[in-house]
This record gives structure tokens, C-alpha cells and sequence, in this order.
């Protein structure tokens, strides 16, 4: 167990090296010289020279990435040309609390409609609802959400005046008004996850629903909804967890969409923004910032297994 | 699936057209969706080869007597704030979807069988490597890649075909190294390495064939996620310039007039909406067709 466990943290912290290694090339390859952009247009050489010795941007690459690294570790990720004020304010303190809120709206409104409908149609297996179910899945998981975005925007926000369209207001501030702001990021965000999660819910609790130790619940008379909830769900977890983790990638790419769409001040916005303007160090942050997440959680999910499957445990 | 009625009632008797209707008339009886998302797939790519005959005007024509009017007979769809038709530009705007689609998905396909064969092949310190690196590529987002690779190359459609592709290569590095394992664990590859076959000739003559035919069911069903990825670069404005009729750009250009004009946003929307939901009908048709699997579970 212990030695299966290192194994995994230690791919994990290899992984996290290629990524950092690729952010800071990110950097390097940027067309443009850093140092002239931080000067501006008018500059002697020697301010040039002795900027280049103050940013050590003289010293060999491979100094130059461990000193970058160590920086960022830190939370050292220098400062903005174009506010002037430290990137890592600016994108961590900022900008990552906006982008996991709108996740973790997105993610439990998903969660919270999917499981249902996913567990509704497997048990009414060909029904009437089991089809709409899957039409909607399928439409779901393949609408562009940037599109959707905007029809609820005119639907919701224009045509009825229900929702804000924009803006974002922290909940843990005033919940209430957070709350109201997100709820068509949210379901924007969420639709594609909710229709993948109907999928997986139904594909595999229908493969379980078919095995004789449910077969074993039945006849003992057991009531229905023990069967499905404590019995069938118990095997569902495991995929739910994998897509959960695996799909956590595919949710902060819609939620570099649904920011700009809704102008919500995120890490998306951040991101793109940035490589508007040419501020190549707030790209570099933001490609950190969601590496680092993605690895941290597909390593979460992967220690998460044993604990959640008791036939995974190694001996 | 058995298809074709080949009884002898038919044979030599009818001529060939009524066969293909027949076999036309079978399949959208048998699989009603798959046919008709076929159609509307193939519809797109006909408006795209043919968009100069299909469109009514040319894609940058501006109206200046019809500024983002609504639909009517002279635009069916509309105008834009440019007077420009919008069922012509998002006529055009196909050629920019399917070339994108296509290139990118074929930069993507030939990355990752480059590195799902190196991954498969190898053993140890190599392979455990050439592991991490996919997991690097895959720990990121598609978009968010894109975009940084984006932030290097600058805008334009070339660029869009290659930072979507160098996205997509970590997926299919991942199941070209699944597949690779796979045939390398049966017993005719392993026959071949006992005979005393050439280690190269095994990999181009056994292997390879195994690996690039599922490789090809997985790049038409990635075409789809190629598309939603460009389109989305172009929509944040980081993809293709204007005043090109990219259906990303023009759903973006629309943003600002949703309130009084929507359909300048809902035209190419609509489209690029209709025909993601086509592709992805069309390449669960195409897995299910090749997985024996999922075709049992049905």
C-alpha cells in the first residue's frame, strides 16, 4: 500500500516537472524580449544590460528554470506590465477563487440533477423517460456551452430579466446575492457534465442492476430503492469518480467560455486576457495554475480508489 | 450490420439505384438518427467544398441598406452589423470548421501514434517517461493548451490548426499506447518474435496495422472536439482574424447585439451547435459499429 502510494506521488511530482518545465519555455519562446517590453521603447544599453543581469536572464537556462521554479514555489510570480501590481495576488488570491466557485457550482448542480436522472433511467430502462433522458445527454455533451451561454443569457437575462448576466458577487460575502449571479454560469457550465454524468450513472448502474448479488438483494425483499441507492449505487461510485476527476480538466475549459461570457473576473478571463495583451508571465501563471489542479486532483481520485473499492486495496 | 437484402427475389433483377434506396430506406428504419446525422454532417462539408454556388452572396459583402436586418426574402437569415449575409458567411465559415477539423485532428493523430507507439514499445526508464509526458499534455485542458500555444505563434488560422492539434495529441497518445499493449500481448506477435522476425518488420508489418485502424475510428469521432475548440479560440479572439466568417468569431461579433438582434449570434450558433450535435450522433454510430463491445451492452 505504502509502496503503491509513493509510486503514484512520484509520477505525480515528475508529471508536475514537465509541466513547469513547459510553462517556463512558455516564457522563453514568447516572441518579444521581456526586458525591452519592460522598458518600454526608450532605453540606453546599458539599462538594458544591467536589467538583464537584475532578471538573470544571462545565466544558463537550466539556472535560470530552478531559480524560476523555486520563485514560483514560493509564490514569487513577479509582477504585471500592465497593472504594475504582483502577478500572484492578481491571479491566485484573485482570480482562482472566482473560477473554483463557478466549478463547484457547476460541478453540484451537475452532480445533484445527473445522479437522479442518470439512476431514474437506468432503473426504467427503455421507458419513454429513459429516451428523453438520452436525447438530452447526448444534446448536452455535444452543444458548444459558449453558445448556450449566450441563448440563456438572451432567454433568461434579456427576454425575462430573471438573472444577472454578468458579474460575479463572492458568495462567501453575501451567499445569497453569489448565488443569483451564478445560477446561469452554473448551468451553462454544468450542462455538458450533467449530460456526460447522466451517461455514466446509467451505462454503468444498468450493468450492475444485472448482476446476481442484486438479483440476491431482490429476493430477500429488499425494498426497491435499497436496492438501487445502497447496493447498485455502491459499484457506480468508482466511475463516477474517475469521470469526476478526469473531467476536471474539461471543466475549467468551459470555464475559461462561460467566464468571458459572463464576465465573471476568473482565471479563463485571466488567461485570455493576458495573451491579448501580451503578458506572457500571467499566461505562464494561469497554464500553473490549472496544471497544478488537474494533477492534484487526478492524484486525489487515483489514492481515492482504494478507499472507495475495497478489491483495489493492495495486499 | 447486415444490411443489404441479397434474396433471391431481387438479384439480377433490380437495377442498381433501388438497391442503394433500399439500402438507404433499411438503414434509416434501423438507425433513424445515425442516417439523418449522417446527412446533415454531409450536408456541411457539400456547403463547404461547393460554398461559392451554395451562397447567396459573397461572404464579405456588406449591404449598407440592410444593416443587421432581420430575416427576410432577400437574406434569409439576416444581416449583421456589417449588412453582411449571414447564411453566406456562415456558408463560407464551413471551409474554415472542416479545414481546421480535419488538419488538426491529423496533426493530433500522427503525434500521438508517434508517442503511443514510442510509449507501447518501449520498457522501463523509457517508457515510464515518455508516460509523463502524455499525463504533462493531458493535464491540461485542450483550450487552455491552445491558448497557450496561441500566446506563442500568434492568431490566424494556421496557427489554430496547429495549437488545437498539438492539444490533441496527448488523447491519442493515450489509447495508441492502450491499443499497442494490447496487440502486443497476442499470440501471433509473439509468434513473429520467435520465428526470429525482424523487430522493425514486426512493428510495421503486425503491429502497426492494428493500431492505425482504431486510431482512425478515434479521429472521426475528435473531429467534432477539434471544431468546438477552434471555434471557441476564435470566439475569445485569440483564433482565426476578422473579418474571416469563422462561425466562433461571428457568434462573438454577435455578443454585443443579443439584446436587439439575436439572430447575428444565433445564425452561426445554431449552425455550429447543429453540427456538433451531427458529428457526435455520427461517431457514436462509428465506435459502436467497430467496439464489440459497446454493441453487446446495448
Amino acid at each position: 500500500m505504502l509502496r503503491w502510494t509513493l509510486a503514484k506521488v512520484l509520477q505525480t511530482a515528475a508529471v508536475l516537472l514537465i509541466v513547469s518545465a513547459a510553462s517556463f519555455s512558455l516564457l522563453k519562446l514568447a516572441p518579444g524580449d521581456p526586458v525591452e517590453l519592460m522598458l518600454g521603447d526608450d532605453y540606453s544599453k546599458e539599462s538594458h544590460q544591467s536589467l538583464m543581469i537584475q532578471l538573470g536572464l544571462d545565466r544558463p537556462l537550466p539556472e535560470q528554470y530552478v531559480d524560476w521554479l523555486g520563485r514560483f514555489v514560493r509564490g514569487d510570480w513577479g509582477t504585471s506590465f500592465v497593472s504594475r501590481t504582483p502577478i500572484f495576488q492578481y491571479a491566485f488570491v484573485e482570480a482562482l477563487p472566482v473560477t473554483l466557485t463557478l466549478s463547484a457550482a457547476a460541478l453540484g448542480l451537475a452532480l445533484l440533477i445527473g445522479i437522479p436522472l442518470g439512476v431514474l433511467s437506468a432503473v426504467r430502462k427503455d421507458s419513454a423517460w429513459d429516451a428523453a433522458a438520452a436525447a438530452f445527454s447526448l444534446t448536452g455533451s455535444a452543444f458548444p456551452s459558449f453558445y448556450l451561454g449566450i441563448l440563456l443569457i438572451w432567454i433568461f437575462g434579456v427576454a425575462f430579466g430573471l438573472f444577472p448576466t454578468m458579474g460575479f458577487v463572492a458568495p462567501w460575502q453575501d451567499f445569497w446575492g453569489g448565488a443569483y449571479h451564478l445560477v446561469l454560469p452554473a448551468i451553462t457550465l454544468s450542462t455538458p457534465f450533467m449530460a456526460l454524468i447522466v451517461r455514466i450513472t446509467r451505462a454503468n448502474l444498468v450493468e450492475v442492476l444485472e448482476q446476481p448479488y442484486i438479483a440476491a438483494a431482490r429476493a430477500r425483499g429488499e425494498p426497491a430503492w435499497r436496492i438501487t441507492w445502497v447496493h447498485g449505487m455502491r459499484n457506480v461510485l468508482m466511475p463516477l469518480a474517475t469521470i469526476v476527476g478526469l473531467q476536471l480538466g474539461a471543466l475549467l475549459h468551459g470555464a475559461v467560455l462561460t467566464e468571458t461570457v459572463f464576465s465573471l473576473p476568473g482565471v479563463g478571463r485571466m488567461i485570455t486576457d493576458a495573451v491579448l495583451n501580451r503578458e506572457y508571465m500571467v499566461v505562464q501563471a494561469g497554464v500553473m495554475m490549472t496544471g497544478c489542479l488537474v494533477i492534484f486532483t487526478n492524484l486525489a481520485v487515483d489514492l481515492s480508489y482504494p478507499v472507495l473499492d475495497p478489491r483495489l486495496r493492495p495486499r | 450490420m447486415a444490411v443489404r437484402d441479397l434474396s433471391g427475389a431481387d438479384r439480377g433483377v433490380r437495377l442498381r439505384a433501388p438497391t442503394l434506396l433500399r439500402f438507404l430506406a433499411h438503414q434509416l428504419a434501423a438507425r433513424p438518427f445515425f442516417v439523418i446525422a449522417t446527412a446533415v454532417s454531409l450536408a456541411f462539408l457539400f456547403a463547404a467544398i461547393f460554398a461559392p454556388w451554395v451562397a447567396p452572396y459573397a461572404p464579405n459583402f456588406q449591404d449598407s441598406d440592410a444593416l443587421m436586418a432581420p430575416p427576410s426574402a432577400a437574406h434569409w437569415c439576416g444581416t449583421d452589423s456589417f449588412g453582411q449575409d449571414l447564411l453566406s458567411r456562415v456558408i463560407f465559415g464551413t471551409r474554415y470548421v472542416f479545414l481546421i477539423g480535419f488538419s488538426s485532428v491529423v496533426i493530433g493523430a500522427a503525434g500521438g501514434l508517434a508517442i503511443g507507439l514510442a510509449a507501447g514499445l518501449t520498457q522501463g526508464a523509457v517508457e515510464w517517461g515518455l508516460m509523463r509526458f502524455v499525463d504533462a499534455i493531458l493535464a491540461l485542458p485542450s483550450l487552455i493548451m491552445a491558448i497557450a500555444f496561441i500566446s506563442i505563434l500568434g492568431p490566424g488560422i494556421d496557427k489554430v490548426i496547429y495549437a488545437v492539434g498539438f492539444a490533441m495529441i496527448g488523447p491519442f497518445a493515450r489509447t495508441v499506447r492502450a491499443d499497442v499493449l494490447q496487440v502486443r500481448a497476442q499470440a501471433f506477435v509473439e509468434a513473429a518474435g520467435l520465428m526470429g522476425v525482424d523487430r522493425l518488420r514486426i512493428i510495421w508489418r503486425h503491429i502497426l496495422p492494428n493500431v492505425i485502424f482504431p486510431l482512425a475510428v478515434q479521429a472521426t469521432i475528435r473531429i467534432a472536439e477539434a471544431i468546438l475548440v477552434s471555434s471557441a479560440l476564435s470566439f475569445l479572439g485569440l483564433g482565426v482574424v476578422p473579418p474571416a466568417p469563422d462561425w466562433g468569431l461571428m457568434i462573438s461579433e454577435g455578443r454585443a447585439f443579443i439584446s436587439i438582434v439575436p439572430w447575428i449570434s444565433g445564425v452561426p450558433g445554431a449552425a455550429l451547435a447543429l453540427l456538433l450535435i451531427s458529428l457526435s450522433i455520427v461517431g457514436d454510430g462509428v465506435r459502436e459499429q467497430f467496439d464489440p463491445k459497446l454493441r453487446a451492452n446495448r
